[in-house]
């Protein structure tokens, strides 16, 4: 599958919703800890070499599981392959925490829920859409009831 | 640079629904060695699908994987004076890199297109979420200023603050609040009701009931749609209670009240 790398490799110079150097494991058999820089932008994570300034790859969050595993230790898995898993190490359990959470939330379909959810919360209250004034009530993507998973 | 592109593929045709879909002719991109080299520009025509920030393309509309992806941050779309009519290009803020050039079949497909494209990216989705975070905020203000008491038997919880992260809905199970009030996937924490004040007649609606909890077995990971139980006894919204701290504090106890039977009730067995 071809994608523009290039752009890619442009977001994941943008700044980050979170950095941190972590360790981490690929689902590859055989695979060992390893530190990484690893950088949260938008729905991807970026994982580098630590001294590197080009990543050595991407991960989608879209859907995907983020698990909680030992202590300190968190996990990144996907739908149709969950026993596959990214394992990531943190240095406090806060840490990994933190990292739990803002995986969680950094997907668009993540986002699309809330969207749905607010604007039905609102219309409700209201009685108005509120996304009536962006000129984006038809849009299909912030219909409830269409995106079920 | 690795990409999980399986699991990329996989998002882009498993059933979750497409943003936009449809065919479209996508410019061919070839590198020119000579400045006077001289070819004729080239389409394909390619079935193209829209989800969240990223635009996929399939040889076929039935074909199993993509071909391709186009991932959508950091970019602008905007017509363009190709010789072709209904062109339009995805250009990215990224200087030097390659425009995307593709042909709808007519006006209406390709500013469907465009209006799709320009509001895709991430950043966008999450100002519009913001935004309205906000406002769920300033109604749910407005909305208990002008309350003046709800049933006590009501399942009524006081709305939380919403930049409380623990009230955004999770992929996971819903957390529980410490009042024993489920979060969003639950269907609870956040009293939905019309405005006890219709702005232009100035009479006062009931408010419909909260959202009913659900049991943690049942809720899943989608938008809740928060059912109501049938009628309720109208409850009387009184316009002149203005001053918010008397009603705050009226709020807080009833919590109170209701947290200790909800804690006795525990104690006795009862869900």
């Amino acid at each position: 599958m071809r994608y523009n790398e290039r752009e890619l490799l442009f977001l994941a110079r943008q700044p980050a919703e979170k950095a941190a150097e972590i360790l981490m494991r690929l689902p590859k058999k055989g695979s060992v800890l390893k530190k990484r820089l690893v950088k949260l932008v938008v729905n991807f994570l970026f994982y580098f070499r630590t001294d590197e300034s080009e990543p050595i790859g991407a991960l989608l969050l879209e859907h995907c599981r983020i698990i909680k595993e030992e202590e300190n230790v968190f996990s990144i898995s996907f739908v149709e392959e969950p026993e596959r898993k990214y394992c990531f190490e943190c240095d406090s359990e806060e840490q990994c925490q933190e990292w739990i959470e803002a995986l969680k939330r950094a997907s668009y379909e993540f986002m699309r829920r809330c969207l749905i959810f607010y604007r039905n919360e609102i219309q409700k209250m209201t009685g108005k859409d509120p996304l009536e004034q962006y000129g984006i009530s038809e849009e299909a993507r912030f219909q409830l009831g269409t995106h079920k998973q | 640079m690795k990409l999980n592109e399986r699991s990329v593929a996989h998002y882009a045709t498993c059933d979750s629904p497409a943003d936009h879909a449809g065919f479209l002719r996508k410019r061919v991109e070839r590198h020119h060695h000579h400045a006077h080299h001289h070819h004729a520009t080239s389409y394909q025509r390619r079935w193209f699908v829209l989800k969240g920030n990223l635009l996929f393309y399939f040889e076929e509309r039935e074909s199993r994987e993509p071909v391709g992806l186009v991932v959508l941050e950091g970019c602008t779309v905007e017509l363009c004076e190709a010789a072709e009519e209904f062109a339009f290009a995805i250009r990215f803020d990224d200087a030097g890199a390659r425009a995307y050039v593709l042909v709808a079949d007519g006006q209406a497909a390709m500013e469907a297109w465009v209006k799709a494209l320009s509001r895709a990216s991430f950043d966008y989705m999450r100002l519009v979420v913001r935004e309205l975070e906000k406002q769920l905020e300033e109604a749910s203000k407005t909305l208990a200023a002008c309350h003046k008491s709800p049933r006590r038997s009501s399942s009524s919880g006081r709305k939380r603050h919403l930049s409380n992260p623990a009230l955004l809905p999770l992929q996971e199970k819903p957390t529980v609040l410490e009042n024993g009030y489920s979060t969003w996937g639950s269907g609870g924490g956040i009293p939905g009701g019309a405005a006890c004040l219709d702005r232009d007649g100035g009479h006062t609606k009931p408010p419909p009931l909260p959202p009913r909890r659900r049991s943690a077995a049942s809720s899943a990971v989608g938008s809740p749609v928060p059912s109501l139980s049938p009628a309720m006894p109208e409850s009387p919204v009184s316009p002149e209670t203005a001053c918010f701290s008397k009603l705050h504090s009226w709020y807080g106890q009833e919590i109170a009240v209701l947290r200790r039977e909800w804690q006795e009730r525990q104690k006795r067995g009862h869900p």
